[in-house]
């Protein structure tokens, strides 16, 4: 080729060079904060002095062996474990700059602000359009029309509506298991929060499932905060921006998924990571 | 050593199949070595027949070569290795591609052995052509040691090194210019001698990027297309 032809497709240098795709916990804006947080069931202690920054509009995952605390953490996010009567919690979870714990947060409220998502799909027995509206309805919301935009944004977003649109009023008890776990996602977004958090949420899923879950996942983090508990590392290792390893009630390591899976700090974390945990 | 320990594994299965495939790299390491070695001494002594062999055993170093790929592959599709264990086979399916390259620059050597045989010996039985070569062996022989000790400090000595085969290899084209000069009737030897000089250089580079790989797969660290200092920085942290 002479060296007079003009490229047809300039490279754009800035973002080839060294690094540049790093993504630095620093320069995020933080949109939950957990301080010092330790939490007790009765006497045994279940998470011991977390403190980490919970990134706005990313994706972060948790991830550990079973019993290192991490959905335990997940649940104090939006005080789930207020519902278990041993538990004694320490130190704060900031959402937005304000203690989700102190005397004046209405639960209900955080709940609304902060959803959740749990392992296995639990959609309630009635029509898929009744499992959306449900968090309208509970907020008094009766426009019929205002409810209906609403479930179909929903399903839109939760990646269903092309796939139930013409059975909304179907039970959703007669969807698949991913389309069950997608209805409870739209159920989840139809309130609008700020924060998802997700349970396991493809754990119980088939890879086909999964795989729709997780390209949901990363469509939903444009609008909203998104943490994930998940068992399966190369899950975590494909949906999140940063992730965060818990061992025994402690985080161990906290940073960008993609440092974490090639070259984590902690030997711990390369332990668990390429399966020498044990 | 610190960080990439292959043993203790939870799948024993799955530290057998690192382990034999970090061995592979060795022994087709061994086998390249080999290959630079007959090379030399089949082109210092004027042997027809070792030259011979050294390109018929080419084909070694390539199915070698093919057989570790498809193994990494295996292994990058059914394990999924993360960290330490990705690293790994990252800088084996690097390392074998430099590995395979050496083995074609012996073979060229061994061509040119060929070449050289037919004609007049010169008076010092080409003995930059040998210390070149014992040289750039060092280096891949240091290289791969360096590859399985996970030694860092050792992969950077294989860097410094290169910069003593480069101005070695600068001083024989410059007294080979010479020759060409002094006499045309040189030229066609000179140029093979030239051609084999080439060869041996272009060996320490991808002993050279051996070594960057193996600082990859220990720190984590790029250091390709850097400086040495800040190699030698990136070995030590």
């Amino acid at each position: 080729m002479s060296s007079s032809t003009t490229p047809t497709h300039a490279i754009d240098m800035d973002n080839i060079s060294r690094g540049a795709a790093t993504s630095q916990l620093e320069d995020e804006t933080p949109c939950l904060e957990v301080k010092n947080l330790n939490l007790f069931y009765g006497e045994k202690q279940a998470l011991h002095g977390v403190d980490m920054i919970i990134p706005k509009k990313r994706v972060t995952a948790y991830i550990g062996p079973s019993g290192c605390g991490k959905s335990t953490l997940l649940r104090c996010i939006n005080r789930m474990n207020d519902l278990v009567d041993s538990v004694r919690i320490e130190g704060e979870i900031l959402l937005d700059g304000q203690d989700i714990y102190h005397k004046s947060v209405n639960v209900a409220d955080l709940r609304r602000r902060v959803g959740m998502v749990f392992q296995k799909p639990n959609p309630f027995p009635k029509t898929i359009y009744e499992n959306v509206a449900y968090g309208l309805r509970l907020q008094g919301i009766k426009d019929r029309r205002r409810i209906d935009e609403v479930v179909e944004k929903a399903l839109k977003g939760a990646a269903l509506w092309d796939e139930v649109k013409d059975r909304l009023h179907e039970s959703a008890l007669g969807l698949s298991g991913g389309q069950q776990q997608r209805v409870v996602i739209a159920r989840a977004i139809a309130i609008e929060p700020e924060v998802l958090l997700l349970d396991e949420p493809a754990s119980a899923l088939d890879p086909i499932s999964t795989l729709k879950i997780e390209e949901l996942i990363y469509e939903l983090k444009d609008k909203y905060t998104i943490v994930i508990v998940t068992h399966n590392m190369q899950q975590a290792a494909r949906v999140s921006d940063y992730t965060a390893f818990m061992y025994m009630g402690n985080l161990i390591e906290f940073g960008d998924t993609k440092t974490l899976f090639t070259n984590p700090r902690e030997k711990q974390t390369e332990d668990y990571i390429t399966g020498r945990y044990g | 050593m610190e960080k990439t320990s292959l043993s203790h594994h939870i799948s024993r299965q799955f530290n057998e199949e690192l382990e034999d495939i970090r061995n592979k790299v060795l022994a087709m390491g061994g086998l390249v070595e080999e290959q630079i070695e007959n090379a030399i001494t089949a082109l210092v002594n004027g042997d027809t027949e070792l030259a011979e062999t050294v390109i018929s055993r080419d084909y070694q170093v390539n199915a070698l070569e093919v057989a570790i790929d498809e193994e990494s592959i295996q292994i990058l599709a059914r394990r999924q290795p993360a960290a330490g264990d990705l690293r790994l086979i990252v800088a084996v399916i690097k390392t074998i591609t430099d590995l395979e390259r050496i083995g074609d620059q012996a073979e060229r050597i061994g061509r040119m052995a060929i070449h050289l045989a037919e004609m007049e010996r010169p008076k010092n039985q080409y003995s930059e052509l040998e210390h070149l070569g014992v040289q750039v062996r060092k280096m891949l022989h240091n290289a791969l040691d360096a590859f399985a000790r996970m030694d860092t400090e050792a992969a950077v000595a294989v860097a410094q090194e290169d910069i003593k085969v480069d101005a070695e290899y600068d001083a024989i084209m410059r007294q080979m210019i010479t020759f060409m000069m002094e006499d045309p009737r040189n030229v066609k030897r000179t140029l093979d001698i030239m051609w084999s000089a080439r060869a041996l250089e272009r060996m320490g580079d991808h002993a050279c990027n051996i070594s960057e790989y193996i600082i990859y797969l220990v720190k984590g660290k790029d250091v390709r297309h850097t400086s040495l200092a800040h190699m030698e920085k990136e070995a030590r942290d």
